[in-house]
Protein backbone atom coordinates (compact mmCIF):
# COMPACT_ATOMS: atom_id res chain seq x y z
CA UNK A 1 0.00 0.00 0.00
CA UNK A 2 1.19 3.29 -1.05
CA UNK A 3 0.78 6.38 1.26
CA UNK A 4 -1.84 7.86 -0.84
CA UNK A 5 -3.64 4.59 -1.00
CA UNK A 6 -3.68 4.71 3.02
CA UNK A 7 -4.87 8.19 2.69
CA UNK A 8 -7.84 6.88 0.32
CA UNK A 9 -8.80 4.55 3.43
CA UNK A 10 -8.78 7.23 6.14
CA UNK A 11 -11.32 9.07 4.03
CA UNK A 12 -13.47 6.48 3.44
CA UNK A 13 -13.45 5.93 6.90
CA UNK A 14 -14.76 9.38 7.98
CA UNK A 15 -17.07 9.48 4.81
CA UNK A 16 -18.89 6.76 6.52
CA UNK A 17 -18.82 8.09 10.12
CA UNK A 18 -19.34 11.81 9.13
CA UNK A 19 -21.49 11.74 5.67
CA UNK A 20 -22.44 15.43 6.68
CA UNK A 21 -18.53 16.77 6.04
CA UNK A 22 -17.24 17.96 2.70
CA UNK A 23 -14.07 15.70 2.12
CA UNK A 24 -13.33 16.84 -1.41
CA UNK A 25 -10.67 19.24 -0.49
CA UNK A 26 -8.70 17.90 2.35
CA UNK A 27 -5.32 19.48 3.08
CA UNK A 28 -2.87 16.45 4.51
CA UNK A 29 -0.69 18.56 6.01
CA UNK A 30 -2.98 20.44 8.26
CA UNK A 31 -4.89 18.94 11.19
CA UNK A 32 -8.34 16.91 10.39
CA UNK A 33 -9.54 19.05 13.14
CA UNK A 34 -9.00 22.14 12.04
CA UNK A 35 -10.67 21.63 9.08
CA UNK A 36 -13.09 19.17 9.66
CA UNK A 37 -15.87 19.08 12.52
CA UNK A 38 -14.11 16.17 14.00
CA UNK A 39 -14.71 15.35 17.77
CA UNK A 40 -12.69 12.91 20.10
CA UNK A 41 -15.91 10.43 19.77
CA UNK A 42 -15.42 10.68 16.07
CA UNK A 43 -11.52 10.02 16.38
CA UNK A 44 -12.68 6.71 18.56
CA UNK A 45 -14.82 5.17 15.43
CA UNK A 46 -11.66 5.72 13.46
CA UNK A 47 -10.01 3.66 15.48
CA UNK A 48 -12.50 1.18 15.82
CA UNK A 49 -13.27 1.48 12.67
CA UNK A 50 -9.51 0.95 11.32
CA UNK A 51 -9.50 -2.49 13.33
CA UNK A 52 -12.54 -3.44 12.46
CA UNK A 53 -12.42 -3.19 8.57
CA UNK A 54 -8.53 -3.57 8.73
CA UNK A 55 -7.12 -5.75 11.46
CA UNK A 56 -5.17 -2.63 12.53
CA UNK A 57 -4.37 -2.10 16.11
CA UNK A 58 -4.09 1.69 17.18
CA UNK A 59 -3.00 2.02 21.06
CA UNK A 60 -4.43 4.85 22.62
CA UNK A 61 -0.92 6.38 22.83
CA UNK A 62 -0.37 6.96 19.44
CA UNK A 63 -3.87 8.64 18.82
CA UNK A 64 -1.73 11.65 18.50
CA UNK A 65 -0.59 10.47 15.51
CA UNK A 66 -3.87 10.62 13.46
CA UNK A 67 -4.13 14.18 13.50
CA UNK A 68 -3.44 15.12 9.82
CA UNK A 69 -4.52 12.92 7.45
CA UNK A 70 -0.16 13.48 6.39
CA UNK A 71 0.34 12.08 9.99
CA UNK A 72 -2.30 9.19 9.56
CA UNK A 73 -0.54 8.13 5.91
CA UNK A 74 3.07 8.41 7.48
CA UNK A 75 1.91 6.22 10.90
CA UNK A 76 -0.71 3.79 9.15
CA UNK A 77 1.20 2.42 6.01
CA UNK A 78 3.68 0.75 7.51
CA UNK A 79 1.25 -1.14 9.33
CA UNK A 80 -1.22 -1.60 6.67
CA UNK A 81 1.73 -3.02 4.70
CA UNK A 82 3.08 -5.03 7.78
CA UNK A 83 -0.16 -7.14 7.23
CA UNK A 84 0.85 -9.35 4.08
CA UNK B 1 -24.65 -20.75 30.46
CA UNK B 2 -25.34 -18.02 28.20
CA UNK B 3 -22.52 -15.66 28.04
CA UNK B 4 -22.26 -12.19 26.72
CA UNK B 5 -19.54 -9.68 26.40
CA UNK B 6 -21.92 -6.94 27.72
CA UNK B 7 -25.37 -7.33 28.88
CA UNK B 8 -27.58 -4.23 28.89
CA UNK B 9 -30.44 -3.87 31.07
CA UNK B 10 -33.99 -2.09 29.30
CA UNK B 11 -34.57 -1.30 25.50
CA UNK B 12 -35.38 2.49 25.71
CA UNK B 13 -33.51 5.03 24.02
CA UNK B 14 -30.74 4.65 25.55
CA UNK B 15 -30.11 0.75 25.65
CA UNK B 16 -30.36 0.55 22.40
CA UNK B 17 -28.41 3.39 21.67
CA UNK B 18 -25.63 1.42 23.56
CA UNK B 19 -26.41 -1.71 21.91
CA UNK B 20 -25.66 -0.44 18.68
CA UNK B 21 -22.42 0.88 19.70
CA UNK B 22 -21.51 -1.78 20.88
CA UNK B 23 -22.88 -4.63 18.26
CA UNK B 24 -21.41 -2.07 15.40
CA UNK B 25 -17.97 -2.77 16.78
CA UNK B 26 -17.95 -6.83 17.39
CA UNK B 27 -19.05 -6.96 20.69
CA UNK B 28 -21.17 -10.14 21.76
CA UNK B 29 -23.92 -8.35 23.24
CA UNK B 30 -27.57 -8.63 24.50
CA UNK B 31 -30.40 -6.34 25.77
CA UNK B 32 -32.72 -7.74 27.94
CA UNK B 33 -36.15 -5.80 27.93
CA UNK B 34 -38.89 -7.09 30.65
CA UNK B 35 -41.51 -5.35 28.21
CA UNK B 36 -42.84 -6.68 25.51
CA UNK B 37 -42.08 -3.53 23.57
CA UNK B 38 -39.38 -1.50 22.73
CA UNK B 39 -38.84 2.19 23.57
CA UNK B 40 -39.18 2.55 27.48
CA UNK B 41 -40.81 5.99 28.60
CA UNK B 42 -40.60 6.79 24.60
CA UNK B 43 -42.37 3.83 23.35
CA UNK B 44 -45.80 3.73 21.41
CA UNK B 45 -48.91 1.31 21.54
CA UNK B 46 -52.58 0.47 20.15
CA UNK B 47 -55.61 0.79 21.81
CA UNK B 48 -59.02 1.02 19.95
CA UNK B 49 -57.17 0.35 16.34
CA UNK B 50 -55.39 3.89 17.54
CA UNK B 51 -52.14 4.52 17.37
CA UNK B 52 -50.43 6.61 20.56
CA UNK B 53 -46.72 7.57 21.32
CA UNK B 54 -46.26 7.05 25.05
CA UNK B 55 -44.15 10.30 25.63
CA UNK B 56 -43.21 12.17 22.64
CA UNK B 57 -44.13 15.49 22.22
CA UNK B 58 -40.97 16.84 20.43
CA UNK B 59 -37.39 15.77 20.08
CA UNK B 60 -35.46 18.23 21.59
CA UNK B 61 -31.69 19.15 20.58
CA UNK B 62 -33.11 20.39 16.51
CA UNK B 63 -30.43 22.15 14.84
CA UNK B 64 -30.46 22.66 10.50
CA UNK B 65 -27.97 20.38 8.42
CA UNK B 66 -25.06 21.93 8.29
CA UNK B 67 -24.72 23.05 12.60
CA UNK B 68 -22.20 21.53 13.53
CA UNK B 69 -20.96 20.07 17.14
CA UNK B 70 -24.20 19.33 18.75
CA UNK B 71 -26.02 16.17 20.61
CA UNK B 72 -28.48 15.61 17.32
CA UNK B 73 -25.31 15.66 14.89
CA UNK B 74 -23.40 13.38 17.33
CA UNK B 75 -25.55 10.94 17.85
CA UNK B 76 -26.98 10.36 13.99
CA UNK B 77 -23.16 9.68 13.44
CA UNK B 78 -22.52 7.63 16.19
CA UNK B 79 -24.94 5.45 15.24
CA UNK B 80 -24.53 5.28 11.71
CA UNK B 81 -27.99 7.14 10.89
CA UNK B 82 -28.73 10.22 8.23
CA UNK B 83 -30.86 13.28 8.97
CA UNK B 84 -33.12 12.07 5.64
CA UNK B 85 -33.87 8.81 7.23
CA UNK B 86 -34.70 10.37 10.47
CA UNK B 87 -36.80 12.85 8.64
CA UNK B 88 -37.27 15.44 11.15
CA UNK B 89 -39.92 18.40 10.60
CA UNK B 90 -39.22 21.68 12.63
CA UNK B 91 -41.79 23.46 15.37
CA UNK B 92 -43.95 25.84 13.92
CA UNK B 93 -43.25 28.09 17.11
CA UNK B 94 -43.75 27.02 21.13
CA UNK B 95 -45.34 29.51 23.94
CA UNK B 96 -44.12 30.14 27.97
CA UNK B 97 -47.85 31.31 28.95
CA UNK B 98 -48.14 32.91 32.56
CA UNK B 99 -51.56 34.66 33.66
CA UNK B 100 -49.47 37.80 33.51
CA UNK B 101 -46.83 37.32 30.49
CA UNK B 102 -46.34 35.28 27.55
CA UNK B 103 -43.09 34.81 25.66
CA UNK B 104 -42.98 32.96 21.89
CA UNK B 105 -40.00 30.94 21.13
CA UNK B 106 -39.00 28.90 17.91
CA UNK B 107 -35.59 27.15 16.68
CA UNK B 108 -34.50 30.37 15.91
CA UNK B 109 -33.05 32.11 19.30
CA UNK B 110 -33.82 35.70 18.35
CA UNK B 111 -36.87 35.49 18.65
CA UNK B 112 -36.92 34.55 22.18
CA UNK B 113 -34.65 37.43 22.48
CA UNK B 114 -36.79 39.49 21.34
CA UNK B 115 -39.67 38.48 23.27
CA UNK B 116 -37.83 39.49 26.61
CA UNK B 117 -36.82 42.52 24.97
CA UNK B 118 -40.94 43.31 24.31
CA UNK B 119 -41.83 41.65 27.90
CA UNK B 120 -39.17 42.18 30.34
CA UNK B 121 -37.46 45.77 28.34
CA UNK B 122 -35.31 45.83 31.77
CA UNK B 123 -33.76 42.56 31.68
CA UNK B 124 -32.92 41.66 28.08
CA UNK B 125 -29.26 42.79 28.71
CA UNK B 126 -28.85 40.43 31.76
CA UNK B 127 -30.88 37.95 29.28
CA UNK B 128 -28.16 38.31 26.96
CA UNK B 129 -25.09 37.67 29.54
CA UNK B 130 -26.97 34.73 30.65
CA UNK B 131 -27.33 33.17 27.42
CA UNK B 132 -24.16 34.23 26.47
CA UNK B 133 -22.36 32.55 29.58
CA UNK B 134 -24.62 29.27 28.90
CA UNK B 135 -23.20 29.29 25.52
CA UNK B 136 -19.49 29.51 26.52
CA UNK B 137 -20.18 26.78 29.13
CA UNK B 138 -17.64 23.52 28.72
CA UNK B 139 -19.65 20.89 27.07
CA UNK B 140 -19.44 17.58 29.49
CA UNK B 141 -18.63 19.03 32.16
CA UNK B 142 -18.56 15.32 34.42
CA UNK B 143 -17.23 16.69 37.85
CA UNK B 144 -18.66 19.65 38.33
CA UNK B 145 -19.93 20.21 41.95
CA UNK B 146 -23.71 20.79 42.28
CA UNK B 147 -24.25 24.24 41.93
CA UNK B 148 -27.84 26.25 41.95
CA UNK B 149 -29.31 27.50 38.59
CA UNK B 150 -31.48 29.55 40.41
CA UNK B 151 -28.45 31.61 42.05
CA UNK B 152 -26.47 31.94 38.45
CA UNK B 153 -29.85 33.10 37.02
CA UNK B 154 -29.89 35.75 39.30
CA UNK B 155 -26.66 37.24 38.31
CA UNK B 156 -28.00 37.84 35.41
CA UNK B 157 -31.84 38.42 35.77
CA UNK B 158 -34.14 40.24 38.35
CA UNK B 159 -37.47 39.80 37.82
CA UNK B 160 -38.40 36.34 39.57
CA UNK B 161 -41.62 36.67 36.78
CA UNK B 162 -39.07 36.13 34.11
CA UNK B 163 -36.63 33.60 36.09
CA UNK B 164 -39.90 31.39 36.61
CA UNK B 165 -40.57 31.45 33.00
CA UNK B 166 -37.44 30.81 31.46
CA UNK B 167 -37.22 27.69 34.11
CA UNK B 168 -40.60 26.37 33.57
CA UNK B 169 -40.16 24.17 30.37
CA UNK B 170 -36.57 23.76 30.76
CA UNK B 171 -38.33 21.82 34.15
CA UNK B 172 -40.85 19.90 32.70
CA UNK B 173 -38.58 18.70 29.60
CA UNK B 174 -35.43 17.78 31.83
CA UNK B 175 -35.56 18.20 35.74
CA UNK B 176 -35.21 15.27 38.11
CA UNK B 177 -35.22 18.03 41.23
CA UNK B 178 -37.88 20.01 42.55
CA UNK B 179 -37.66 23.89 42.28
CA UNK B 180 -33.97 24.19 41.56
CA UNK B 181 -31.75 22.38 39.26
CA UNK B 182 -28.10 22.21 38.78
CA UNK B 183 -26.76 24.45 36.71
CA UNK B 184 -25.03 22.33 34.24
CA UNK B 185 -28.32 20.42 33.78
CA UNK B 186 -29.57 23.50 33.43
CA UNK B 187 -27.38 24.42 30.39
CA UNK B 188 -28.30 21.34 28.62
CA UNK B 189 -31.67 21.89 29.19
CA UNK B 190 -30.86 25.93 28.16
CA UNK B 191 -29.15 24.97 24.76
CA UNK B 192 -31.52 21.98 24.00
CA UNK B 193 -35.02 23.96 23.92
CA UNK B 194 -34.21 27.45 23.87
CA UNK B 195 -30.79 27.72 21.43
CA UNK B 196 -31.55 24.51 19.26
CA UNK B 197 -34.73 23.54 19.54
CA UNK B 198 -38.05 20.79 18.76
CA UNK B 199 -38.74 18.92 15.88
CA UNK B 200 -41.00 15.85 15.20
CA UNK B 201 -40.80 12.68 12.90
CA UNK B 202 -44.64 12.76 10.91
CA UNK B 203 -44.11 9.12 12.19
CA UNK B 204 -43.95 10.00 15.47
CA UNK B 205 -41.64 7.68 17.82
CA UNK B 206 -42.15 4.61 15.92
CA UNK B 207 -39.87 6.17 13.21
CA UNK B 208 -36.92 6.58 15.53
CA UNK B 209 -37.18 3.25 17.34
CA UNK B 210 -37.12 1.29 14.09
CA UNK B 211 -34.18 3.25 13.04
CA UNK B 212 -32.84 2.00 16.04
CA UNK B 213 -33.72 -1.29 16.05
CA UNK B 214 -32.99 -1.94 12.12
CA UNK B 215 -29.61 -0.98 13.42
CA UNK B 216 -28.90 -2.66 16.52
CA UNK B 217 -30.46 -6.20 14.24
CA UNK B 218 -27.85 -5.67 11.17
CA UNK B 219 -24.68 -4.93 13.26
CA UNK B 220 -25.49 -8.15 14.67
CA UNK B 221 -26.58 -7.15 18.30
CA UNK B 222 -28.97 -10.09 20.28
CA UNK B 223 -32.25 -8.56 21.69
CA UNK B 224 -34.24 -10.70 24.07
CA UNK B 225 -37.72 -8.97 25.03
CA UNK B 226 -40.54 -10.01 27.61
CA UNK B 227 -37.57 -10.85 29.58
CA UNK B 228 -36.47 -8.79 32.57
CA UNK B 229 -33.70 -9.35 34.83
CA UNK B 230 -34.77 -9.92 38.47
CA UNK B 231 -31.20 -10.01 40.00
CA UNK B 232 -27.92 -9.79 39.80
CA UNK B 233 -25.46 -11.88 41.73
CA UNK B 234 -21.94 -10.43 43.11
CA UNK B 235 -18.58 -11.91 43.84
CA UNK B 236 -15.46 -9.23 44.49
CA UNK B 237 -17.42 -6.17 44.06
CA UNK B 238 -18.31 -7.31 40.34
CA UNK B 239 -21.13 -8.22 39.08
CA UNK B 240 -21.07 -12.28 38.62
CA UNK B 241 -24.13 -13.10 37.03
CA UNK B 242 -27.80 -12.31 35.49
CA UNK B 243 -30.96 -13.94 36.98
CA UNK B 244 -33.31 -13.57 34.14
CA UNK B 245 -37.31 -13.41 35.36
CA UNK B 246 -37.54 -16.90 34.56
CA UNK B 247 -34.81 -17.98 36.41
CA UNK B 248 -32.58 -18.59 34.03
CA UNK B 249 -28.86 -18.01 34.48
CA UNK B 250 -26.49 -15.59 32.23
CA UNK B 251 -23.11 -14.15 32.79
CA UNK B 252 -21.64 -10.83 31.44
CA UNK B 253 -18.18 -9.56 31.44
CA UNK B 254 -19.55 -6.11 31.84
CA UNK B 255 -23.39 -5.04 32.64
CA UNK B 256 -24.97 -1.55 31.64
CA UNK B 257 -28.39 -0.84 32.75
CA UNK B 258 -30.84 1.54 32.09
CA UNK B 259 -33.24 0.49 34.90
CA UNK B 260 -32.57 3.30 36.69
CA UNK B 261 -29.84 3.41 39.58
CA UNK B 262 -31.80 3.01 42.59
CA UNK B 263 -33.82 0.52 40.51
CA UNK B 264 -30.78 -1.65 39.39
CA UNK B 265 -29.04 -1.11 43.09
CA UNK B 266 -32.51 -2.89 44.67
CA UNK B 267 -31.71 -6.26 41.81
CA UNK B 268 -28.80 -6.81 43.50
CA UNK B 269 -28.94 -9.30 46.13
CA UNK B 270 -27.88 -8.70 49.96
CA UNK B 271 -26.92 -5.09 48.93
CA UNK B 272 -27.86 -2.21 51.22
CA UNK B 273 -27.83 1.05 50.08
CA UNK B 274 -28.67 3.43 52.46
CA UNK B 275 -29.51 6.39 50.43
CA UNK B 276 -31.57 3.72 48.02
CA UNK B 277 -34.49 5.73 49.68
CA UNK B 278 -33.40 9.30 48.48
CA UNK B 279 -32.34 8.41 45.47
CA UNK B 280 -35.73 7.31 44.09
CA UNK B 281 -37.30 9.63 42.16
CA UNK B 282 -39.70 12.83 43.32
CA UNK B 283 -41.71 13.64 40.61
CA UNK B 284 -44.04 11.83 38.77
CA UNK B 285 -46.56 13.20 36.10
CA UNK B 286 -49.41 12.32 33.94
CA UNK B 287 -50.37 12.61 30.48
CA UNK B 288 -53.34 13.19 28.89
CA UNK B 289 -53.89 12.66 25.32
CA UNK B 290 -57.04 13.55 22.88
CA UNK B 291 -57.85 13.04 19.67
CA UNK B 292 -60.08 14.78 17.59
CA UNK B 293 -61.29 14.16 13.88
CA UNK B 294 -60.55 17.35 12.80
CA UNK B 295 -57.22 19.08 12.89
CA UNK B 296 -56.76 21.61 15.79
CA UNK B 297 -56.71 24.54 13.72
CA UNK B 298 -60.28 23.67 12.82
CA UNK B 299 -61.13 24.91 16.41
CA UNK B 300 -59.26 28.04 16.16
CA UNK B 301 -56.62 26.53 18.42
CA UNK B 302 -53.60 28.46 16.49
CA UNK B 303 -50.55 27.27 15.50
CA UNK B 304 -48.86 26.72 18.72
CA UNK B 305 -46.65 23.66 18.72
CA UNK B 306 -45.83 22.79 22.81
CA UNK B 307 -47.20 25.47 25.22
CA UNK B 308 -45.86 25.63 29.17
CA UNK B 309 -48.69 27.35 31.11
CA UNK B 310 -48.56 28.52 34.31
CA UNK B 311 -51.65 30.00 36.00
CA UNK B 312 -50.65 32.42 38.43
CA UNK B 313 -46.87 34.07 39.47
CA UNK B 314 -45.35 32.13 40.80
CA UNK B 315 -44.34 28.77 39.13
CA UNK B 316 -43.51 25.51 41.67
CA UNK B 317 -42.28 22.60 40.47
CA UNK B 318 -42.41 19.83 42.92
CA UNK B 319 -44.25 16.69 43.65
CA UNK B 320 -47.89 17.61 43.85
CA UNK B 321 -50.33 18.11 46.56
CA UNK B 322 -53.28 17.18 44.73
CA UNK B 323 -53.57 14.12 42.41
CA UNK B 324 -52.39 16.77 39.68
CA UNK B 325 -51.33 19.81 40.05
CA UNK B 326 -53.24 21.83 37.78
CA UNK B 327 -51.62 25.24 38.01
CA UNK B 328 -49.18 24.31 35.47
CA UNK B 329 -48.25 21.88 32.62
CA UNK B 330 -47.56 21.34 28.91
CA UNK B 331 -50.08 21.47 26.11
CA UNK B 332 -48.59 19.69 22.53
CA UNK B 333 -50.30 19.76 19.58
CA UNK B 334 -47.98 17.18 17.71
CA UNK B 335 -50.35 18.69 14.21
CA UNK B 336 -48.46 22.18 14.45
CA UNK B 337 -44.93 20.94 12.96
CA UNK B 338 -43.81 21.98 9.63
CA UNK B 339 -44.45 18.83 7.86
CA UNK B 340 -45.29 20.38 4.59
CA UNK B 341 -47.68 18.89 2.01
CA UNK B 342 -48.24 16.37 4.42
CA UNK B 343 -50.50 16.32 7.48
CA UNK B 344 -51.79 13.78 10.30
CA UNK B 345 -54.62 12.20 9.60
CA UNK B 346 -56.18 13.42 13.34
CA UNK B 347 -56.02 16.27 15.65
CA UNK B 348 -54.17 15.56 18.59
CA UNK B 349 -53.79 17.74 21.88
CA UNK B 350 -51.34 16.41 24.64
CA UNK B 351 -51.15 17.69 28.36
CA UNK B 352 -48.32 17.04 30.87
CA UNK B 353 -49.06 17.95 34.37
CA UNK B 354 -47.29 17.09 37.95
CA UNK B 355 -49.02 14.08 39.37
CA UNK B 356 -48.94 12.76 43.18
CA UNK B 357 -47.52 9.08 42.87
CA UNK B 358 -48.62 7.93 46.04
CA UNK B 359 -52.34 9.00 45.57
CA UNK B 360 -52.38 7.60 42.20
CA UNK B 361 -51.05 4.74 43.28
CA UNK B 362 -53.54 4.42 46.47
CA UNK B 363 -56.87 3.90 44.43
CA UNK B 364 -58.74 0.73 43.90
CA UNK B 365 -59.14 -0.15 39.90
CA UNK B 366 -63.14 0.64 39.59
CA UNK B 367 -62.06 4.08 41.27
CA UNK B 368 -58.68 4.62 39.21
CA UNK B 369 -60.82 4.49 36.21
CA UNK B 370 -62.78 7.11 37.75
CA UNK B 371 -60.09 9.53 38.62
CA UNK B 372 -58.50 9.27 35.80
CA UNK B 373 -62.16 10.35 33.50
CA UNK B 374 -62.28 13.36 36.33
CA UNK B 375 -58.49 14.37 36.33
CA UNK B 376 -58.75 14.13 32.03
CA UNK B 377 -61.25 16.62 32.18
CA UNK B 378 -60.36 18.85 34.70
CA UNK B 379 -56.57 19.19 33.25
CA UNK B 380 -58.48 20.12 29.85
CA UNK B 381 -60.27 22.53 31.85
CA UNK B 382 -57.28 24.32 33.42
CA UNK B 383 -54.70 24.05 29.84
CA UNK B 384 -57.68 25.55 28.19
CA UNK B 385 -57.49 28.74 29.47
CA UNK B 386 -53.79 28.92 27.54
CA UNK B 387 -55.20 28.07 23.93
CA UNK B 388 -57.47 30.33 21.66
CA UNK B 389 -61.35 30.00 22.78
CA UNK B 390 -62.40 26.80 20.74
CA UNK B 391 -65.54 27.57 18.46
CA UNK B 392 -66.00 23.85 19.08
CA UNK B 393 -67.26 22.14 21.63
CA UNK B 394 -64.22 20.21 23.13
CA UNK B 395 -66.50 17.38 24.27
CA UNK B 396 -68.48 16.62 21.79
CA UNK B 397 -65.72 16.49 19.37
CA UNK B 398 -63.50 14.43 20.93
CA UNK B 399 -63.53 11.12 19.58
CA UNK B 400 -61.08 8.96 21.68
CA UNK B 401 -59.16 10.18 24.86
CA UNK B 402 -55.95 8.48 26.74
CA UNK B 403 -54.33 9.08 29.91
CA UNK B 404 -51.34 7.81 31.44
CA UNK B 405 -50.33 8.26 35.42
CA UNK B 406 -47.66 7.49 37.77
CA UNK B 407 -49.07 4.19 38.28
CA UNK B 408 -49.13 3.49 34.30
CA UNK B 409 -45.74 4.67 34.00
CA UNK B 410 -43.86 2.51 37.21
CA UNK B 411 -46.43 -0.57 35.76
CA UNK B 412 -44.78 -0.39 32.07
CA UNK B 413 -41.13 0.81 32.79
CA UNK B 414 -40.55 -0.28 36.41
CA UNK B 415 -39.39 3.04 37.23
CA UNK B 416 -39.59 3.70 41.11
CA UNK B 417 -42.71 5.95 41.74
CA UNK B 418 -43.41 6.08 37.98
CA UNK B 419 -40.54 8.96 38.13
CA UNK B 420 -39.96 9.92 34.64
CA UNK B 421 -36.81 12.04 35.00
CA UNK B 422 -35.49 9.44 37.63
CA UNK B 423 -33.51 9.91 40.58
CA UNK B 424 -32.95 13.62 42.05
CA UNK B 425 -28.88 12.46 42.26
CA UNK B 426 -27.32 11.39 38.90
CA UNK B 427 -24.45 9.42 38.47
CA UNK B 428 -22.71 11.76 35.93
CA UNK B 429 -19.85 8.97 34.53
CA UNK B 430 -21.77 6.10 35.11
CA UNK B 431 -20.31 4.19 37.59
CA UNK B 432 -21.59 2.34 40.28
CA UNK B 433 -19.79 0.78 43.20
CA UNK B 434 -19.47 -2.43 41.54
CA UNK B 435 -16.44 -2.29 39.08
CA UNK B 436 -18.29 -3.89 35.81
CA UNK B 437 -21.62 -2.12 36.61
CA UNK B 438 -22.61 0.72 34.48
CA UNK B 439 -26.26 2.96 34.60
CA UNK B 440 -26.88 4.81 30.69
CA UNK B 441 -29.58 6.93 30.26
CA UNK B 442 -32.01 8.19 33.13
CA UNK B 443 -29.92 8.27 36.16
CA UNK B 444 -26.44 8.98 34.24
CA UNK B 445 -28.31 12.25 33.73
CA UNK B 446 -29.13 12.60 30.00
CA UNK B 447 -32.59 13.23 29.76
CA UNK B 448 -35.10 13.40 27.37
CA UNK B 449 -34.88 11.76 23.72
CA UNK B 450 -31.83 13.04 22.38
CA UNK B 451 -29.97 13.45 25.52
CA UNK B 452 -30.64 9.56 26.87
CA UNK B 453 -29.51 7.94 23.11
CA UNK B 454 -25.99 10.40 24.03
CA UNK B 455 -25.91 8.94 27.34
CA UNK B 456 -25.80 5.06 26.18
CA UNK B 457 -23.40 6.05 23.53
CA UNK B 458 -21.53 8.34 26.14
CA UNK B 459 -21.22 4.87 28.54
CA UNK B 460 -20.78 2.17 25.60
CA UNK B 461 -17.81 4.23 24.70
CA UNK B 462 -16.28 4.90 27.65
CA UNK B 463 -16.56 1.85 29.91
CA UNK B 464 -16.73 -0.75 26.75
CA UNK B 465 -14.98 0.61 23.60
CA UNK B 466 -12.24 2.32 25.16
CA UNK B 467 -11.23 0.38 28.08
C1 LIG C 1 -45.28 11.05 29.05
C2 LIG C 1 -43.86 11.32 28.67
C3 LIG C 1 -43.56 12.36 27.77
C4 LIG C 1 -42.24 12.58 27.38
N1 LIG C 1 -42.01 13.52 26.43
C5 LIG C 1 -40.75 13.67 25.93
C6 LIG C 1 -40.52 14.55 24.84
O1 LIG C 1 -41.42 15.13 24.28
N2 LIG C 1 -39.25 14.72 24.42
C7 LIG C 1 -38.20 14.07 24.98
O2 LIG C 1 -37.07 14.24 24.55
N3 LIG C 1 -38.40 13.23 26.02
C8 LIG C 1 -39.65 13.01 26.50
N4 LIG C 1 -39.87 12.15 27.54
C9 LIG C 1 -38.69 11.61 28.24
C10 LIG C 1 -38.01 10.49 27.49
O3 LIG C 1 -38.99 9.58 27.07
C11 LIG C 1 -37.04 9.76 28.43
O4 LIG C 1 -36.16 10.68 29.02
C12 LIG C 1 -36.21 8.70 27.70
O5 LIG C 1 -37.02 7.91 26.88
C13 LIG C 1 -35.50 7.84 28.75
O6 LIG C 1 -34.85 6.76 28.14
P1 LIG C 1 -34.00 5.74 29.02
O7 LIG C 1 -33.42 4.78 28.05
O8 LIG C 1 -33.09 6.47 29.90
O9 LIG C 1 -35.02 5.03 30.00
P2 LIG C 1 -36.23 4.04 29.72
O10 LIG C 1 -36.94 4.41 28.50
O11 LIG C 1 -37.01 3.99 30.96
O12 LIG C 1 -35.54 2.62 29.48
C14 LIG C 1 -35.38 1.70 30.50
C15 LIG C 1 -35.90 0.35 30.01
O13 LIG C 1 -35.53 -0.64 30.95
C16 LIG C 1 -36.58 -1.58 31.10
N5 LIG C 1 -36.40 -2.23 32.38
C17 LIG C 1 -36.54 -1.70 33.61
N6 LIG C 1 -36.25 -2.61 34.56
C18 LIG C 1 -35.90 -3.75 33.92
C19 LIG C 1 -35.45 -5.04 34.35
N7 LIG C 1 -35.30 -5.33 35.64
N8 LIG C 1 -35.17 -5.97 33.41
C20 LIG C 1 -35.29 -5.68 32.07
N9 LIG C 1 -35.69 -4.48 31.63
C21 LIG C 1 -36.00 -3.52 32.53
C22 LIG C 1 -37.81 -0.73 30.97
O14 LIG C 1 -38.93 -1.49 30.60
C23 LIG C 1 -37.40 0.28 29.89
O15 LIG C 1 -37.74 -0.18 28.61
C24 LIG C 1 -41.18 11.83 27.93
C25 LIG C 1 -41.48 10.80 28.82
C26 LIG C 1 -42.81 10.51 29.15
C27 LIG C 1 -43.10 9.34 30.03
Amino acid sequence: MTNDECKKVVLEIIAEIAPDEDLSDVNPDVALREQLDLDSMDFLDIVMELRKKHGIEVPEADYGELASLGSCAAYLTPKFNALV
Amino acid sequence: MERYEVAIIGAGMSGLAAGIRLAHFGKKVCIFERHYAPGGLNSFYSKEGRKYDVGLHAMTNFVKPGVKGTPLGKILRQLRISREELDLSEQVGSRIAFTDADLRFSNDFELLESEVERVFPREIDGFRGLAAEIRSYPDAKLDAPYLSARSVVRNWINDSLLEDMLFCPLMYYGSSTEDDMDFSQFVVMFRSIFLEGFARPLDGIRKMIRLLLDRYRKAGGIRRMNTGISKLETSDGRISRLILDDGKEVEAEIVISSAGLPETYRLIEGFENESAEDLEGKLSFTETISIFERQPADFGWGDDTIVFFNQGSEFEYRNSRETVDLRSGVICIPNNFEYGERSLDEGIVRVTCLANYDQWIGYEEDEYLNEKVRWNERIWQSASQFMPPSSLEYEKERIAWDMFTPKTVERYTWHARGAIYGSPSKMKDGTTEFDNLFVCGTDQGYLGIVGSMLSGIAMANQHVLRA
